[in-house]
């Protein structure tokens, strides 16, 4: 059997997370009644001319620059032109003959070892409307509300050899950019987006083979079955001497198959040619410096200041900076308090259990680092437990609730005085005659048990530190 | 009075010395568009019930001395090109002919705010594209000197109720000369602007690099005004220039000493009527007369205008137009089975002619293969063309053009052959690729009665100079009013 090889580029189309459209006002919100997000210029009224969001320029310079690309600081736009409904003017403004990045690269991670992946370009452009087909009246309807949404693509090189290799750069773009706020990068919301363009070849052969562009996959793993079918089905056909057709296909995850959609031979001539509505974009020296000092601390960079500033694990460091929010609540909480390793245990423990449990992310985070710091003031005065400290945590991180103010209405405060403790650990003793002689007779357990009921009948509010130390006083 | 005679400035500065009303006015309009139009056929649209309703709002404002400018309570026609709320806009096409645009021009806009009373919408060649306004859905615009002969175009609707007193003023596009050809077969003044000085937000594209919006009227008094009234910086058309000055009636001053004027030695040559050379190298005579220093020189690249242009008009075009497609307004074909039947269908019902051939022109020329053969040599021509009136402007203040090769054609005489009809925008389409600033001034009349007019070409930003000369130029005679008007009847 001969050896093939899988050489894939990846096309991504990120929705830049501005509150307005790229060439017009209209709201960027998701969702929303069909079509009350747009105007005159979004949907193509006859008349209209495009007004270009600086926010959007700011934004691809920004993943630009975290990408290693050079800024084009002279830049066009172009028109792409074909007809569908989803596109109102039956054009696309985008950039072909002179996009605003060019020529940088990620480095990636996989079990290969460490690895950069070429980026060819990120040019800016807009996106399209959404059709939906109404089967009752065999019609199909379009909503304009994304029509105009700002996008940055971003074009690999072919350095991708395997499934993992996509996956690991698609998770490193991500997270750049969810770093740099420029979008939330989100697949299954489609503010992420990736076709797959692969081809095979033989081990050891410098040419490339034939490639086709795979289209709708939704989710990583999609990305991952769609590549290793499209490997298999261009591998068969050529060990068949037959050729592979170069066409777009869509990717059918239920089915596990793809299907093509159009020969890109029969391939459309978009007739691009330089917009004529939009000046061309100068970007000064001066702007573009304010950019780069403008640039957030990127997760690698963080990587190695954790290590440096603080004395935590190397795998909690790579989990608390797996999500800016993460980090920022974590570098904000720690401003307010200390206790980095505190902070980190509250954050990889209790936060991770909760946002597991409610099916979020690590990006939805949504309570205050000043109540974190809060509760963690209070644990340390003693004034609460650490099993009342988790209770009030989970209502922090559901309500964001002031936890001083909480422990208060509650009243969950730890009794402090040793003699009404003292009391009732000579009560539960009394209560538990048949654990104390356990206890006695060697059995350590019946120790845990004595201190759970105590905590029992002082309704958790007792530190049970110390109720240990007063049973062992007493019991000897 | 004969209101319609008269000037807008001057129509206004009665309205203000309380001689005659807006709503006079306005009835004064619909009068002759009553006794003219059935013969005319200049408007697409007149909105009586709009105008009179805006007639009672600009009197009050009048009144309490709100408004003062120089075009208050004037009426307007507006080429149908340019988008009006709740009016219909149709460009002189099928495919827009239920098309109510829920916005205005900024152009329009800016009119409103200066008190002028829109009265209708002008026809047009279709999107346009065409030199006669024959191309129009809604029937040909018969010129009203003599309704054999076409009024020209596409702004020929607007030149021809200018000329026939159907309104005091219009407003015309001028992409290759729509506004300066039609005004000189109809023996009025119209001016197309520096690129970038109207906003184009509202217009309805067809160059987009070329189109600018620019005043009709019967004088350079009046089209300076209303120049002064239109212009503005629009933050909404990215291609709106910051003027330094708006003020264009300053300009208003009779004194071309020392002014230079350039000549084309290759724009009197072959190919222009004997009778246009004379009438315009006549009206240059005077100006020198009058103090301006006149030079013959050359201007390179002349022959290579009118290729560049279409190639360029027609690319533009072609991408503009995709918009209409039956999709979202306008109009879409009765029967279609799929989206491909529903656009191809559409698009060749909706679309007359001489659209459909620029749009394939355009589309051609924009393929893959041909790219750089045709356009990406286009572009390279105009900035060259740009390049060589710079060179011009060194020396010379303006220059000098006929504004067409001939007097109107008759009707009927151009569409069969569309090629020679391209090459009479000779004189007229460098100004566009250059995006400089173009008057016509009528000066002179040819031996079948038809109208002349002189074309002078300014340096980017310098519609001052023009406007002076062109000034200076027609106090040496009586504005000429079309034998339609002077005998106040149907010919």
């Amino acid at each position: 059997m001969k050896q093939y090889e899988t050489v894939i580029g990846l096309e991504v189309h990120v929705e830049l997370a501005t509150k307005t459209k790229i060439f017009c006002s209209c709201s960027t919100e998701f969702g929303g009644a069909p079509n009350t997000h747009t105007c005159p210029v979004c949907t193509g009224m006859p008349g209209t001319l495009p007004v270009l969001n600086k926010q959007v320029v700011e934004y691809a310079m920004a993943v630009g620059l975290a990408t290693n690309c050079k800024i084009n600081q002279f830049c066009k736009f172009d028109r792409k032109n074909y007809f569908y409904p989803d596109n109102p003017q039956n054009y696309q403004i985008s950039q072909l003959y002179l996009p605003i990045c060019v020529n940088g690269g990620v480095e990636i991670e996989t079990a290969a070892g460490k690895k950069i992946i070429g980026i060819h370009e990120i040019h800016m452009e807009e996106d399209a409307g959404k059709l939906i087909h109404d089967e009752w009246e065999d019609c199909s309807l379009v909503d304009y509300n994304r029509s105009g949404v700002p996008l940055i693509e971003i074009v690999s090189e072919p350095d991708m050899r395997s499934a993992d290799e996509v996956i690991a750069y698609l998770d490193k773009l991500r997270l750049i950019i969810q770093y740099l706020g420029a979008s939330d990068c989100k697949l299954q919301e489609g503010s992420m987006r990736a076709d797959v363009n692969l081809s095979v070849r033989e081990m050891g052969t410098e040419t490339f083979g034939t490639r086709t562009e795979m289209k709708n996959l939704n989710s990583f793993k999609a990305i991952a079955r769609a590549i290793e079918g499209e490997r298999a089905r261009q591998i068969e056909l050529l060990e068949e001497g037959k050729k592979v057709v170069q066409e777009t296909r869509r990717w059918d995850d239920n089915k596990e198959y793809s299907y093509a959609m159009r020969s890109k031979e029969d391939a459309q001539d978009y007739r691009y040619f330089p917009e004529p509505d939009l000046v061309p974009i100068v970007i000064s020296d001066e702007w573009l410096k304010r950019v780069k000092e403008n640039q957030p601390e990127l997760r690698d960079e963080k990587i190695v200041r954790y290590k440096k500033e603080y004395d935590i694990p190397e795998y909690d460091i790579n989990i608390l900076t797996s999500s800016k929010k993460l980090a920022d609540m974590f570098e904000n909480t720690i401003a307010l308090c200390g206790k980095p390793k505190e902070v980190s245990n509250w954050l990889m423990g209790e936060a991770m259990r909760l946002l597991k449990e409610d099916e979020k992310e690590a990006d939805e985070i949504s309570f205050s680092p000043v109540h974190l710091a809060k509760l963690i003031g209070l644990l340390d005065s003693g004034e609460i437990n650490r099993t009342v400290a988790k209770e009030v945590f989970e209502v922090i991180f559901r309500e964001d609730v002031d936890p001083e103010k909480y422990v208060e209405e509650k009243g969950l405060k730890m009794v402090d005085d040793e003699g009404a403790l003292r009391c009732v650990v000579e009560e539960v003793i009394a209560a538990n005659a048949q654990s104390v002689l356990d206890y006695r007779s060697g059995k350590t357990k019946a120790m845990g048990f004595l201190v759970g009921q105590t905590m029992k009948a002082m309704k958790g509010k007792a530190d049970p530190a110390v109720v240990n130390r007063i049973l062992l006083e007493i019991l000897g | 009075m004969d209101i319609m005679a008269l000037t807008a400035v001057g129509l206004a500065k009665k309205m203000k010395a309380k001689e005659v009303t807006v709503k006079e006015a306005v009835e004064a309009a619909f009068a002759n568009i009553e006794k003219y139009e059935s013969v005319v056929n200049g408007y697409v649209t007149v909105d009586r019930e709009g105008a009179f309703k805006r007639a009672e709002e600009v009197q009050k404002l009048i009144d309490a001395g709100k408004l003062t400018g120089s075009l208050a309570g004037v009426p307007v026609a507006v080429k149908d090109n340019m988008c009006t709320t709740g009016l219909l806009t149709t460009c002189s096409s099928r495919i827009l002919e239920n098309f109510v645009p829920p916005f205005s021009a900024e152009a329009v806009l800016n009119l409103e705010r200066a008190g002028a009373v829109i009265i209708g919408k002008t026809n047009m060649d279709e999107f346009a594209m065409g030199s006669t306004t024959e191309t129009s859905a809604y029937g040909v615009t018969k010129n009203p000197w003599n309704t054999e002969y076409v009024p020209g175009g596409s702004s020929g609707g607007s030149c021809a109720a200018v000329a026939a007193e159907e309104c005091s003023f219009a407003l015309g596009s001028d992409t290759g000369g729509s506004i300066r050809q039609p005004s000189s077969f109809c023996g009025v003044t119209g001016m197309k602007p520096t690129y970038g000085t109207v906003s184009r937000y509202g217009l309805i594209a067809y160059g987009s690099s070329l189109d600018q919006i620019g005043p009709i009227a019967k004088d350079v008094a009046d089209c300076a005004a209303i120049l002064e009234a239109i212009a503005s910086y629009d933050p909404k058309d990215s291609t709106s220039v910051k003027r330094e000055s708006y003020d264009f009636t300053s300009a208003l001053v009779k004194d071309v000493t020392g002014l230079r004027i350039g000549v084309p030695k290759d724009y009197f040559g072959d190919g222009l009527d004997n009778e246009v050379c004379e009438a315009v190298l006549n009206a240059v005579k005077v100006l020198e007369e009058k103090g301006a220093v006149v030079e013959e020189f050359d201007l390179s690249l002349v022959e290579y205008a009118i290729p560049a242009y279409y190639i360029i008009a027609s690319a533009e075009a072609s991408s503009n137009l995709a918009r209409f497609d039956g999709v979202k307004y306008g109009y879409r074909t009765k029967e279609y089975e799929g989206l491909h039947q529903m656009y191809k269908r559409t698009r060749s019902e909706g679309f007359g002619q001489e659209v459909k051939r620029r749009i394939m022109l355009g589309s051609f020329v924009l393929s893959s293969g041909y790219y750089d053969a045709y356009y990406i040599k286009a572009l390279k021509t105009k900035a060259l063309i740009k390049k060589a009136f710079d060179h011009a402007f060194e020396k010379y203040d303006m220059i000098v053009a006929p504004a067409a090769p001939t007097t109107a054609p008759k009707l009927g005489a151009s569409l069969s052959d569309p090629i020679q009809m391209y090459l009479g925008d000779i004189y007229t389409i460098s100004v566009n690729l250059a995006g400089l600033p173009g008057i016509s001034v009528p000066c002179g009349i040819d031996s079948k009665g038809l109208p002349i007019g002189m074309q002078l070409i300014g340096n980017c930003f310098e519609e001052n100079k023009i406007i002076r000369a062109a000034y200076t130029y027609e106090q040496n005679r009586e504005f000429r009013r079309c034998p339609m008007a002077e005998r106040g009847g149907n010919k």
